[in-house]
């Protein structure tokens, strides 16, 4: 259920949402993190649902004193209106069988929030990937057959790939064609049920393998630029020089604990 | 599959997706009556009741639906259990009204009228002479699943917000992230979030990001931040998890705090029924005396 940070219900008529699913390596977490944090997006409401496991903590995109100590917890909306984007960030995992439960209430938010498309950022398992995949770039993209009316174009002329489809039954010749995301979490299930309810939606996803994830989320959202245009894409193609481009929120510190004892050295 | 820094290579569980889950998804997977059967009946015993301590009864609204609550002071784990036990509950007359009753895989206790010192609980009390003024002790594990169903069963859906929430809990010092070495810390040291409706002054320094808390207290304190409740939370980061004197001591800032004030009427007094507590326990668990 959404719940307003303010008094009044924003409005989030033909706004783009971003969202991630919360899959292998946490890379479309850690891409809505870059999203809001570059973009400064601001916090309206909370997606208050009993499907996500309860953690709060102080503000993770803090960039001062002033704005540390504001509460977070695990699911939270935010929006820029100049851009007509909002973003819904997911901070813990799910219940155990409670995934498809939050996939029905996030699909009926989405219709009644009247936004006009949804674009989820996700990953999977690099090695699930067939020969063919590991010959080309890691990015896929999925689009809801709505979806596909408005943009397949403008996607295929940027030469995106789309998920292959795979055999239900791999063995056997004759077997029906399914799509497959191993480690996407509920990116599939999202998908599917989008495809039925007639939601624009799009996938984003790459190929990764867990471990530190940043560099995968900086490609995905690098990635994500080339057709959303977020922000201006780099002049010079120094791949050192857009790292920049994109704010790390100061939560991202100390990803691998706390410091080393001295005495060890 | 992942090689450690030793070299073996070990089989690692992704930290986003569990493999239940993807079998959860299969849709070949088989979906007996059976299997249905027994997910069903395993949440119904899984289901928390909070029941009254007069009658016994399950209560069959949210506990503060049914008292009216303008203070709501509670203490999750041992530690902050005892900090409230030796000086709150000593200080006043309290009553008990009611108790949860929950069963998972941390907490079978399953008679909660006839307690017995080592049974893990989650107990509420009111004060006598002011009854809106609240106390909740629980040192029993609240599962995630249970987590909201609690909330539910204490606060209610339709959250009051002229209600002031306490809350008081203990964590591992190796849960909490420093630039610095955890080594060089002084623990047990006290660390509070606090909503954006609570205005007033906490007795420590807050918690810094990317430091961050789970279970019952982060579900409190998420409903109270999503439905504007004042509401603070007191951290004691300690390197001793069991029932110990000096994590205990490290509560004492917050007698000083605005929802404590009124209601300690003797520190010195809490001090010494709080050294019998932990001796008492300690006998206890000594099994060469």
């Amino acid at each position: 259920m959404f719940v307003p940070c303010g008094t009044s219900e924003p409005d989030f008529t033909g706004f783009t949402l971003l969202m991630p699913a919360v899959s292998v390596g946490n890379v479309g977490q850690l891409a809505i993190d870059l999203i809001i944090s570059t973009l400064n997006m601001c916090k309206v409401g909370y997606f208050y649902t009993d499907c996500l496991v309860p953690m709060v903590g102080n503000n993770p995109y803090a960039t001062a004193e002033e704005n540390s100590t504001e509460l977070s917890i695990n699911a939270e909306v935010y929006s820029l209106p100049s851009m007509n984007l909002m973003a819904l960030q997911l901070r813990s995992i799910f219940i155990k069988y409670k995934s498809k439960l939050f996939c029905e209430k996030l699909i009926s938010w989405m219709k009644s929030s009247k936004c006009a498309r949804v674009i989820v950022l996700s990953s999977s398992h690099s090695y699930h990937c067939d020969d063919q995949q590991l010959r080309s770039i890691p990015f896929r993209y999925l689009l809801t057959p709505e979806m596909e009316k408005s943009v397949g174009e403008t996607l295929q002329k940027l030469h995106w790939k789309e998920m292959e489809k795979s055999k239900s039954f791999p063995e056997i010749r004759d077997s029906g064609l399914c799509i497959r995301i191993p480690g996407g979490g509920i990116t599939k299930v999202l998908y599917t049920e989008s495809c039925s309810k007639g939601i624009q939606m799009a996938v984003v996803l790459k190929f990764v393998s867990e471990g530190d994830n940043i560099p995968d989320a900086f490609d995905l959202v690098r990635y994500l630029n080339d057709w959303l245009q977020i922000i201006k894409p780099q002049e010079c193609s120094d791949p050192t020089t857009s790292v920049s481009q994109w704010k790390m929120p100061s939560s991202w510190r100390l990803l691998f604990g706390s410091g080393l004892p001295p005495a060890l050295f | 599959m992942a090689a450690t820094f030793f070299g073996e290579v070990v089989k690692v569980r992704s930290r986003a997706v569990t493999e239940d889950e993807e079998d959860e998804e299969d849709p070949w997977a088989p979906d007996n009556p059976e299997d249905r059967e027994v997910r069903r009946e395993l949440e119904r015993k899984r289901e928390v009741e909070v029941l009254q301590t007069q009658t016994n009864l399950s209560l069959e609204i949210p506990l503060l639906e049914q008292y009216p609550c303008s203070k709501f002071i509670m203490a999750v784990g041992n530690n902050a259990v005892a900090f409230l036990s030796s000086f709150v509950l000593n200080s006043e007359t309290w009553e008990e009204i009611g108790s949860t009753k929950l069963w998972n895989e941390w907490c079978r206790t399953t008679d909660t009228t006839n307690l017995s010192p080592t049974d893990a609980f989650c107990v509420f009390y009111r004060l006598k002479s002011d009854p809106t003024v609240f106390l909740c002790q629980c040192s029993c594990y609240v599962a995630e699943d249970q987590q909201y169903q609690w909330l539910e069963k204490v606060f209610g859906s339709s959250p009051k917000r002229n209600l002031q929430i306490t809350i008081l809990t203990s964590r591992h010092v190796t849960d909490y992230k420093t630039p610095e070495s955890s080594c060089n810390l002084p623990s047990p040291f006290l660390k509070a979030l606090k909503t954006q409706s609570f205005q007033d002054a906490a007795c420590c320094t807050l918690l810094e990001q990317p430091n961050i808390v789970h279970d019952l207290p982060a579900a409190v304190l998420s409903y109270c931040q999503v439905w504007k409740i004042p509401a603070i939370l007191y951290l004691c980061y300690t390197d001793i998890m069991k029932l110990d004197l000096v994590t205990i001591e490290a509560f004492k800032p917050i007698l000083g705090s605005k929802s404590l004030k009124g209601l300690v009427k003797n520190v010195s007094h809490g001090t010494e029924i709080l050294k019998k507590l932990v001796t008492t326990n300690e006998i206890q668990s000594n099994i060469y005396t």
